[in-house]
């Protein structure tokens, strides 16, 4: 089960604008196993979505991928063509986006796009790509599927488009899926649904998954291993549970601390003081200095990653060492 | 739907009897026929013969009330001029100008379409820079003007296409058409070219814009993701989005045709009813006049139902709420 599916080294996809170089991804290593939950998390801008269109080849200009190897399955996406990754994406490679309300095309039937979709990696009629479409709907739990995949996206709740997006994922039982804040725009009980029906989807059918979210609460849900990102770069990494009950970053600290929690109430919510650093102005040395209260003289260099790539952190203070020092 | 159209039905009839009040009051307003049709020599009997002969001698209310019940049963008067059956008159000369507005739009569709595409996957290239260019003067240029270059070029220096007349016609179904001989067809081709010249570059800005808007959008994006070719993402996903707005300008741009029809006829001879409705003014034939823009009106409504019937086809979103 421990099979490598995914591995990512030195991701660098940096956006060329008359302002300057934008690093939005700088130096970015994940890897992936058959069957597990990768938790991708951090702020807006921190880099986390543009990492998922990197790794499918979906950056839009200016944007580029300029250094990095991503090997899936050991074949190397940066040195595929265009027609490789074509052949890949929806086939191999499912992605799945945040609002399904843009996503979807709003004037074709939601099965049409299904059977665009079954049709671009399988030769197969229409009747049988559409009984394909109808199973996938039926197997994401879309009540009377024969009668709904004639329906266009906007007769659908937003919980349902997104099972629409996820049965499209699953269409060709990909070994990889990459969700970008899937559940961001539903309600709590629609999200916690769908996080138990895509989790047991992955087990069953062995995929890998990279859930990329703002959400902390959601990826402690829902995977195995987290990533931290901060201003381009993994700032920490490890199972959920290392990395939840004992951050050794800063940033992550100020995550955990900024969840509402049950015996908190009516205390005011902690936050991390001050904003993401904009794209163009990153500080010299650690880019999470400015608002960290422990940064010294050291921080005006930059950290290199402590540990390795099962559990690791970018940081002059770790806190676990702090506590214990 | 059927609730849709009978309600459309409702409208037109209304916006039809509030026309038909205003033409046949501005026509009155115009001028009085007797003073053409008549020499100047002509006696006070023989001006009352021939204004109760043409029911002028009635007071307006009257005639207008004359008008409305023929014109329910099909009768809009006879012409001053022809001495003939007006809506006759008009019928006989419509299929011409609507042959030349037909084939312009779809002269506009075919060359607009395809060169906004173009365009608009390649912004800010050269291919780009000229076809912008080329629409610009296709919207900047009058109408007049561009007909005469397209005589002197086609016509004149290359000798390829007929100047003037409508050339030889065929029947097909019973419809007297240039497109059954291929000299109806050559004759037809630079008036309607000439005709669709702003259309054509009015289409290629809407295409352009439609394209470059929805490209960046992010159901191309996941459809990207989803492996789909990218001319089935052209072709299907951004054409399908772009058409609506299309079909409705140019849905609404026929009828602006159909008025610019008045300058090409005139420039290529082409025996259509804008020439028919300009002499009809200046000899005050009012039937004429009257039964031309109720016709037009009601060839607006029609168009415009059309074209709503078709937007709802295009955009599904506006078929449930209709």
């Amino acid at each position: 089960m421990s099979e490598t599916l995914l591995e990512v080294r030195n991701l660098k996809t940096w956006f060329e604008t008359p302002k300057g170089t934008v690093k939005a991804v700088d130096g970015v290593d994940l890897t992936l196993n058959r069957g597990e939950i990768l938790g991708l998390v951090g702020e807006s801008g921190s880099g986390k979505s543009i990492t998922g269109f990197s790794l499918l080849g979906l950056v839009d200009p200016p944007g580029k991928v300029v250094e990095g190897s991503i090997l899936f399955k050991g074949e190397d996406l940066r040195a595929a063509s265009v027609r490789r990754l074509q052949a890949l994406r929806g086939d191999r490679i499912a992605m799945i986006f945040q609002d399904p309300m843009m996503t979807l095309n709003p004037v074709l039937r939601i099965g049409t796009q299904m059977i665009e979709t079954v049709r671009a990696h399988a030769k197969v009629s229409k009747d049988e790509a559409r009984a394909m479409a109808r199973d996938a709907l039926g197997m994401v739990g879309i009540p009377r599927p024969e009668e709904r995949i004639d329906a266009y996206p906007h007769e659908f709740s937003g919980g349902m488009r997104q099972r629409v997006a996820i049965a499209i994922a699953l269409l060709h039982k990909p070994d990889l899926i990459i969700a970008d804040e899937p559940t961001t725009a539903l309600d709590v009980t629609i999200q916690s649904q769908i996080l138990s029906e895509v989790q047991k989807l992955t087990r069953e059918m062995g995929m890998g998954l990279i859930w990329i979210s703002h959400d902390l609460g959601v990826v402690a849900e829902l995977a195995q291993n987290v990533a931290v990102m901060y201003a381009g770069r993994i700032v920490e990494r490890g199972t959920v549970d290392q990395v939840l009950d004992t951050p050794m970053h800063p940033y992550t600290r100020g995550l955990i601390d900024s969840l509402p929690m049950e015996n908190d109430r009516g205390q005011p919510l902690k936050q991390i003081p001050g904003n993401a650093p904009p794209p163009l102005g990153r500080p010299k040395g650690c880019p999470f200095r400015p608002r960290c209260g422990f940064a010294t003289d050291a921080c005006l260099s930059e950290p290199s990653e402590t540990g390795d790539l099962s559990r690791g952190w970018r940081c002059f203070h770790p806190l676990a060492q702090e506590v214990s020092a | 739907m059927t609730v849709f159209i009978l309600r459309r039905v409702l409208q037109a009839i209304l916006v039809l009897a509030i026309t038909s009040l205003i033409v046949f009051l501005g026509v009155y307003a115009i001028g009085d026929p007797l003073e053409i049709l008549l020499p100047a020599d002509a006696s006070m009997a023989e001006r009352a013969q021939v204004a109760a002969s043409l029911h002028l001698d009635q007071p307006l209310p009257l005639q207008y009330l004359n008008f409305v019940t023929s014109a329910l049963q099909g009768d809009f008067g006879r012409s001053f001029v022809y001495n003939r059956p007006a809506l006759e008159v008009i019928f006989e000369r419509l299929p011409a100008t609507l042959e030349l507005v037909t084939t312009s739009l779809v002269l506009s569709l075919v060359i607009g379409l395809p060169l906004g595409l173009w365009a608009g996957m390649k912004p800010g290239t050269l291919t780009d820079e000229s076809v912008m260019t080329g629409s610009i003067l296709g919207f900047s240029l009058p109408n007049f003007w561009q007909g005469m270059m397209l005589i002197m070029i086609f016509s004149v220096w290359l000798g390829w296409l007929p100047s003037t007349g409508r050339g030889d016609t065929g029947t097909v179904l019973g419809l007297r058409t240039s497109y059954a001989t291929w000299d109806g067809f050559v004759h037809l081709l630079l008036p309607a070219l000439n005709l669709a010249m702003a259309q054509i570059a009015l289409v290629i800005r809407l295409t352009r814009t439609g394209v470059q808007e929805t490209m960046p959008l992010d159901f191309v994006k996941y459809a990207r993701a989803r492996g789909l070719s990218e001319r089935r993402i052209l072709f299907v996903h951004v054409l399908k989005t772009i058409l609506i707005p299309i079909v409705t300008v140019l849905g609404i741009e026929f009828g602006s045709l159909i008025a610019f029809a008045v300058v090409t006829e005139t420039i290529f001879a082409w025996p259509g009813v804008g020439k028919l409705i300009i002499d009809s003014i200046n000899m005050l034939d009012r039937p004429v006049v009257v039964a031309y823009i109720l016709v037009i009106v009601t060839m607006f409504i029609l168009i415009n139902l059309i074209v709503d019937v078709l937007y709802s086809l295009l955009d599904p979103r506006i078929r449930s709420r209709a």
